[in-house]
């Protein structure tokens, strides 16, 4: 469905060169729900924004994005618009910034149809409710501001908006992030149907391992716009191989925890990242060569890779 | 009425003690509106709060967002006005204590609050800014020793290399550094009390622990109290020993966290917990969640706040006309109920919800005929809120749906704690 070869994406700062995304390579398959996990400044929003094509003026993208083998950078512009929105849609963390204050909920749903699609007002109008009511979204309600919904029904709204010209891929970054953890819950449970009712392929950008552990399939580990580790859920949360991966699952509080634990120093900063392996300086066990080389993203277990020279201890 | 624990009466080692606090914010209504507007709106956030912190511990204040338990840790600092109830630090009422005499108070009162970047001046060195309380306070005032003591904190609260940072401006630091410097200026006073607003949920989960840990040690050193506000329940798990569980302005349930966690008893925190995502993808289970959302803070439901929501609902929890409403709109997205409800019922507008009673103007041939409709929907509602259901009866050319009065609703002792929930 969606594969990225290789893409790097630097944007341009008054200081140089941010170095948000180095050389990514990961693939999305068909109804399968991939989760992008990181921490602050790991590039996890940068992705999501490639796909998009919505990364600012003068950012530099190398490399290759593929969806069903059409390179997405290679488009001329129309056609980008056409195939974003009817086949990739996005929600963002904070519907409220994304819903026009000034248009009604049934504005925003016609608009978005009528953009890409050439259909009568009543059919437009048949969808929108149709997908309203699939979200939970009283229908009576279709002629109501962005303003007089909660925060919840916002973000379903967001969701119904995306899923109107049934995409085949949804980007989803930090959909449940600004929501309380019983609306986050239900957001969740709706992606999953969601996925089981369309088939629809599903990126998951987070920064909470819970969420991801209850939703995705797979899962690539990001750390300062680096690929760390990639592979099932399963695998990742119960044999991580990168250390981490295994520091950061350590360091979740949950409610099992009995001792905190952290990773020392902080993610450093992309204007001048470490040489060699980018997590060197924070690792515990990193050796004087981990400065030097750069480790490639090796698998080591059956579907799992992970990018650290001495992968082949921690299996 | 003031509920306390049983065996923790008011005594000296309560530091602060919290009773039947009520705090409203008057909401902003256009002037016009305001002409045809009897009753002035008010925000609900604290409705009758009661809990006492006893020195040395930490009470955990836990809730969704826009429950009340941030203005709780601002009405203690006095930072918001008390609309009614006392507020106690150690045994003195300073409720509506002068400014001027709250002021030195809050050398022994300190809070930390959730974005240690707003909560720094961007204009004033991170030495400058740790040391300011000092001056306020008029404890140092020669350059020399607020610098020595602040350098001293600065090493306590692992802010090193602490000459280096000392002029460093807010923005050169990380997040987790800059909490630091929160917890520095916090502690410089030597307070008994440290209000805690979230202080983790905006750090990277890779250096929460730490500064967690920080608060953990310090706390050892100094003998300090926290009440410690969160929404994460994981971390309060961890760090409390004592919790209360708010909901819409109301604490459902307080009592020994150890205690909670086991064997949670109201309905909402069960919900809560449960809805936490469990970082382990063998344990994947589906979930019984509450539906909607959290309902505004002005207008609060009757009886328990939580009973439109409450998955173990009763028909005594506070049914009321805006539920009826409420349903009657869930029918609508149900094509085949919803077409059938429009057309004899008519649009929702027309429906005027007023406490325990919603209506409609009725024609008179039509009486019979929505009478007997309205008794089918109760029919088919859930059955709590159709047991709650008092009487539909006719008045001055209106249909009217009357709901019985809630039960009446106080803390009880439920095995070592205190629940608010007619369950028990």
């Amino acid at each position: 469905m969606l594969r990225t070869e290789d893409l790097s994406v630097h944007y341009a700062t008054s200081r140089g060169y941010i170095h948000a995304l180095d050389n990514i390579s990961l693939d999305v398959a068909s109804g399968e729900t991939v989760g992008i996990v990181g921490e602050t400044g790991c590039g996890k929003s940068t992705l999501g924004k490639a796909i998009l094509s919505i990364l600012p003026p003068r950012t530099r993208v190398t490399g290759h994005l593929l969806f069903r083998g059409t390179d997405l950078n290679a488009l001329d512009r129309e056609a980008l618009r056409r195939l974003q929105g009817e086949e990739i849609a996005l929600i963002f963390q904070d519907p409220v910034t994304r819903l026009n204050p000034l248009m009604t909920i049934q504005e925003h749903f016609l608009e978005t149809i009528r953009a890409h699609q050439k259909v009568s007002k009543r059919e437009a109008l048949e969808r929108t409710t149709a997908a309203l009511t699939s979200m939970r979204v009283p229908e009576s309600r279709i002629r109501n501001y962005p303003h007089e919904f909660s925060g919840g029904m916002r973000q379903r709204i967001m969701i119904a908006l995306a899923l109107v010209l049934t995409p085949s891929l949804l980007v989803a970054d930090e959909p449940t992030t600004s929501l309380d953890v019983i609306v986050e819950a239900q957001i969740l449970e709706i992606l999953q149907d969601l996925k089981r009712n369309y088939r629809m392929s599903l990126l998951l950008i987070t920064h909470n391992l819970g969420i991801v552990a209850e939703v995705c399939d797979r899962v690539a580990v990001l750390y300062a716009g680096k690929v760390v580790e990639l592979g099932s859920v399963t695998d990742i949360f119960a044999r991580p191989v990168h250390p981490y991966t295994r520091l950061l699952l350590q360091s979740i509080i949950h409610l099992d925890t009995k001792e905190l634990r952290s990773i020392d120093g902080q993610p450093p900063d992309l204007l001048f990242p470490p040489s060699g392996c980018r997590f060197h300086p924070r690792c515990p066990y990193a050796k004087p060569v981990c400065q030097e080389k750069v480790p490639p993203l090796e698998e080591f277990r059956p579907g799992q890779s992970a990018a650290c020279l001495f992968g082949k201890d921690f299996v | 009425m003031t509920v306390r624990m049983p065996g923790d009466e008011f005594s000296d080692n309560s530091l602060l003690d919290v009773g039947n606090l009520r705090v409203y914010y008057p909401v902003k209504v256009p002037l016009i509106q305001r002409f045809f507007q009897s009753e002035k709106p008010f925000v609900h956030a604290v409705d009758g709060v009661s809990f006492n912190l006893k020195a040395g511990e930490i009470f955990g204040l836990i809730g969704e967002s826009g429950c009340g338990k941030t203005t709780i840790g601002r009405a203690v600092l006095r930072l918001v006005e008390a609309t009614s109830g006392t507020i106690r630090f150690e045994g003195v009422d300073i409720t509506h204590l002068p400014e001027s005499k709250v002021r030195p108070l809050r050398q022994r009162m300190q809070i930390i609050f959730q974005d240690p970047h707003a909560s720094l001046n961007p204009a004033m060195s991170i030495g400058q800014g740790i040391g300011h309380p000092l001056k306020i306070h008029g404890l140092a005032w020669l350059e020399a020793d607020v610098r020595k003591e602040v350098l001293a904190v600065m090493r306590e609260v692992g802010l090193t290399p602490e000459e280096q940072l000392y002029d460093k401006l807010p923005k050169d630091l990380s997040g987790g550094q800059k909490q630091r410097a929160a917890i520095a200026r916090a502690i410089i006073l030597r307070p008994q009390l440290i209000v805690a607003d979230e202080p983790v949920a905006m750090l990277d989960m890779s250096i929460r622990a730490k500064v967690l840990e920080l608060m953990l040690d310090l706390k050892e050193k100094y003998h300090l109290t926290y009440l410690f506000i969160t929404h994460d329940l994981a971390t309060a798990k961890f760090l409390c020993d004592r919790i209360a569980i708010m909901y819409l302005g109301r604490i459902v349930e307080t009592g020994p966290a150890k205690d909670i966690y086991e064997s949670p008893k109201h309905p909402y925190t069960r919900a809560l917990l449960q809805a936490i995502p469990i970082p382990d993808p063998m344990r994947r289970a589906p979930k019984v969640l509450p539906k909607g959302e959290v309902p505004d803070a002005i207008h609060p439901p009757m009886g328990c706040r939580f009973h439109p929501r409450c998955p173990a609902v009763l028909p005594t929890c506070g049914w009321e006309a805006r539920d009826f409403l409420d349903y009657l709109e869930e029918r609508r997205s149900d094509p085949e109920k919803g077409r059938e409800d429009e057309l004899i019922l008519g649009s929702l507008e027309v429906w005027k919800a007023n406490g325990l009673e919603a209506g409609r103007p009725c024609e008179p041939e039509n009486i019979a005929i929505i009478t007997e409709y309205v008794r089918s929907v109760f029919r088919e509602a859930p059955a709590p809120m159709a047991q709650a259901l008092d009487d539909i009866k006719v008045k001055e050319g209106r249909i009217i749906v009357v709901f019985r009065s809630p039960a009446a609703l106080a803390p009880k002792e439920v095995e070592g704690r205190l629940v608010e929930c007619l369950l028990y």
